[in-house]
């Protein structure tokens, strides 16, 4: 079959555009949370939002609608934990996340065990998605790659040095928490994509595969994008032609990209 | 003659553990400070506290009269942080993308760089003698390199008071010499400076004033007033302080 042919199979369209944005903006959250040190915070999560999403499942609601917002008081409390608490970021992830997963499985068990909903949700399914969710994955990712745009400097010295932003006007608490909160909207909506098990990927690999490149800002956080959308793209139409799972085939290659970056860059540095 | 710092019995310290102990003190517009001590003395959680990064625990602080926790006019501070020690060098930023930081000083959303802007940038380039190194990456500069950008990152958008903690690591005396006689001139035309140092060799001839500190305030006042202290002369011992006063104010 014509690669360009499963174009016109409208799941393989709604596969690439909700992955494209979804994945472009991870990418970019991902390079801010690389450098902070908080990679993890995907991981952790998205085991939140698997609490969220049990929880859905056992009220017989929308999942997603009742993960985002349970996601997103996971941020926050993260959130709080580090900055008042003496709990260093790694550790908060942690915690929040073990307490999301052992309500989502205290929830599954009295629903009457494991169903196949929850397993979907642990492995994701983006061929999967329907018009609703592509819609909400498209305007999300708009509305959180405004903000980031209009933010980008604050996040920029931030990142860089949170006390010296402090000092250049930056409120630095108040773009904590919106920052936070987006990265747990993102987690939720990508959990679609490839799942609880591998959201962090989606997060971490582009922006690390472009850490290896990049020798500017700027040029970390397209590159960024470019290779999450890249993995993407190449990911749904090989899983598809391989007949293999497409988050996890979006997942390798983001590594494949990545190992490829760390090869080229240890190439030019022995030169 | 205004004030722009001030502190009324401020305690400073990191989570409920103060390292300095009720420092009233006031600078005026204009001013020069020398704040010195030795390692672990306060001076940091004091430029910390000043800045508003740490709050005080007790007492209060101001900046150009306004309350340094609700302080909003950002623009007029320039600080040089001890950045050298917990600098990440694979930190993706070229030279430029980390001095033209500073413009961001004080501005409002949305925060975008302007024609002025690339102006100033070029000038503080060239003011430390880094404008071939704009677009290097900043994990590729040796730790000169790197001081003069924060410090170009520091005077960027012309402050009207700088705050320096330990600028002059990394660099070398040619380096040193040439900031110095920039301090000066901008000391000239009213900028209010804070030099803290650990090195009290340091002291400046422009300097106004001397804060020297060691979990409390032990002295300030004038270079005068410093070579005529018995406490300066009990702390250091007076041949250092005959020959510091020796140098720098004169042999009085």
């Amino acid at each position: 079959m014509d690669v360009l042919s499963l174009l016109q199979f409208g799941f393989i369209q709604r596969a690439i555009i909700a992955g494209v944005f979804m994945a472009f903006l991870a990418a970019i959250l991902g390079v801010f949370l690389v450098l902070r040190k908080l990679s993890l915070i995907g991981d952790g999560l998205a085991h939140v939002s698997f609490g969220g999403l049990a929880l859905g499942l056992t009220l017989g609601l929308f999942p997603t609608f009742i993960a985002l917002p349970v996601a997103v008081l996971g941020s926050i409390l993260i959130l709080k934990l580090m900055e008042r608490t003496r709990v260093y970021g790694d550790a908060a992830i942690g915690i929040v996340s073990a307490v999301g997963v052992s309500c989502g499985v205290i929830l599954a068990s009295v629903s009457g065990g494991f169903n196949v909903d929850l397993m979907s949700y642990l492995f994701g399914n983006i061929l999967a998605i329907t018009q609703g969710e592509l819609l909400l994955a498209v305007l999300t990712s708009i509305v959180a790659i405004a903000l980031i745009a209009a933010y980008a400097k604050d996040l920029f010295a931030m990142t860089f040095d949170a006390s010296y932003a402090r000092t250049i006007g930056v409120r630095t608490s108040r773009i904590d928490t919106l920052f936070f909160m987006m990265t747990a909207v993102v987690v939720v909506l990508a959990i679609q994509l490839v799942g609880v098990l591998l959201i962090s990927a989606l997060l971490i690999l582009p922006a690390t595969t472009a850490l290896q490149l990049a020798k500017s800002f700027r040029s970390a956080i397209i590159l960024s994008a470019i290779f999450a959308v890249m993995s993407v793209i190449a990911g749904v139409f090989v899983s598809f032609l391989l007949n293999i799972p497409t988050g996890a085939t979006i997942v390798l290659m983001s590594f494949v990209a990545f190992v490829i970056a760390a090869g080229t860059r240890a190439f030019f540095r022995q030169r | 003659m205004s004030v722009i710092v001030s502190f009324d019995h401020a305690n400073i310290g990191y989570l409920a553990h103060p390292v300095l102990k009720d420092v009233t003190l006031r600078v005026n517009d204009g001013e020069f400070l020398l704040v010195v001590g030795p390692n672990g003395s306060g001076k940091s959680a004091f430029v910390k506290t000043l800045l508003g990064i740490i709050p005080a625990m007790g007492g209060e602080v101001r900046l150009f009269g306004e309350r340094v926790d609700r302080f909003s006019d950002w623009a007029n501070i320039g600080y040089l942080p001890q950045s050298l020690h917990d600098f990440n060098p694979l930190f993706p930023a070229t030279v430029e993308e980390i001095v033209s930081m500073g413009l961001m000083a004080g501005r409002t959303f949305p925060k975008r760089r302007s024609s002025e802007d690339r102006k100033r940038t070029d000038e503080a380039l060239d003011r430390l003698g880094i404008a071939d190194l704009r677009s290097e990456p900043i994990g590729t500069l040796s730790g000169g390199q790197l001081q003069r950008t924060f410090l170009a990152r520091t005077i960027v958008h012309h402050p009207s008071l700088i705050v320096l903690d330990e600028p002059n690591t990394g660099l070398d005396s040619k380096t040193r010499e040439q900031f110095h006689t920039y301090l000066e001139e901008m000391n000239g035309k009213k900028t209010t400076i804070i030099y803290i140092t650990h090195d009290i060799s340091e002291i400046h001839d422009c300097a106004t004033g001397l804060l020297y500190i060691d979990q409390r305030v032990l002295f300030h006042g004038t270079l005068k007033e410093f070579c005529s202290s018995d406490e300066m002369e009990e702390t250091l011992g007076a041949h250092l302080q005959h020959h510091l006063c020796q140098e720098h104010c004169g042999g009085s």
